[in-house]
């Protein structure tokens, strides 16, 4: 059995509001050691088996059809074996 | 005969109601569609309500994509049948890929719901006929995520093309790029608005009656392209 974890993010041109409110708030907490939040989501993903080729094809379009908008996010793969 | 307009009730569907009224106010035949329908039952047209479908799980009109009905109404859209999609609806049409760009959340987080001042800028769209260019029109706007983004060049393109069919006057309440409210695919039958010209039909419930030319233009646009006849 394998987690796969997928993160989305905002694409770095389009605005975070949510990540700006949580900034704003570390800024109101008196913590200033942090310049940037930006705010995510992230999808745990298990499988049977080992995460060969195919699957992890798979993952890549299950990313990029569902779990992820191309137009306003990125993503990344982990793969926990 | 009249035309038969479609207007598709998803599970968080909140104003297929307003919408299948808005039809009928404007002369039309509302026909009730389910998300779960793989059929069309022989409608001309399709509007796309507003609501929360699917609880805006994931995103908002990412599940709603894969619904049975979508997949005949993407093909149906290809085909040239006039589609609105009205804020949720305008997310779902994006999400799609209908519609370029994407529906984000509010600048400023807070859900809004006022009555908005529009200015329409193309009339030649199917669901836009009956408007004057430059009018100015008074719609409710609710949304919590209606901010329009798209990359630059896609933002040129459509308005290089004519084809930012409504902006946003006196505020921009939602920080969409360039103040879009609304937008039509090039063929001009695929058409994303976000502000609800559905509660704007009458005087009684309405700001105005200002939304039923949106209903009153695809009625007039299915008569001229033969699809209805009279």
């Amino acid at each position: 059995m394998s987690k796969i974890l997928v993160n989305v993010f905002f694409k770095p041109e389009i605005l975070d509001p949510q990540g700006r409110a949580v900034s704003g708030a570390l800024g109101r907490l008196g913590l200033t050691g942090v310049t940037d939040v930006r705010q995510g989501k992230q999808f745990v993903l298990t499988v049977d088996g080992e995460v060969d080729s195919v699957k992890r094809a798979e993952i890549e379009k299950i990313a990029e059809t569902l779990l992820s908008n191309p137009v306003i996010e990125d993503f990344t793969i982990e793969i926990h074996p | 005969m009249t035309a038969r307009i479609g207007v598709v009730t998803f599970p968080g569907s909140l104003d297929d109601k307003d919408a299948a009224r808005a039809i009928r106010v404007a002369g039309g035949l509302a026909v009730p569609l389910w998300h779960a329908d793989a059929d069309l039952h022989s409608v001309d047209a399709i509007v796309l309500p507003g609501g929360f479908s699917y609880g805006d799980y994931l995103r908002c009109g990412a599940i709603a994509k894969f619904a049975p009905v979508m997949e005949k109404l993407v093909d149906a859209a290809n085909g040239g049948m006039p589609i609105l999609g009205i804020c949720n609806g305008f997310q779902i049409l994006t999400e799609s890929q209908l519609l370029p760009g994407a529906l984000t959340r509010n600048d400023h987080l807070h859900f809004i719901c006022r009555d908005q001042k529009l200015r329409i800028e193309n009339n030649t769209s199917m669901w836009t006929g009956d408007f004057e260019i430059g009018q100015e029109i008074l719609i409710p706007l609710k949304n919590g995520e209606g901010g329009y983004v798209a990359d630059e060049k896609t933002l040129d393109e459509l308005e290089a093309e004519g084809r930012v069919i409504a902006r946003y006057l006196d505020l921009n309440p939602n920080g969409s790029r360039r103040d879009i409210a609304g937008i039509t695919n090039a063929r001009g039958n695929v058409v994303g608005i976000m502000p609800h010209p559905e509660h704007a039909v009458e005087s009684l419930t309405g700001p105005t009656t200002d939304g039923l030319g949106f209903f009153t233009s695809v009625l007039k646009s299915l008569i001229n392209n033969g699809a209805v006849s009279v």
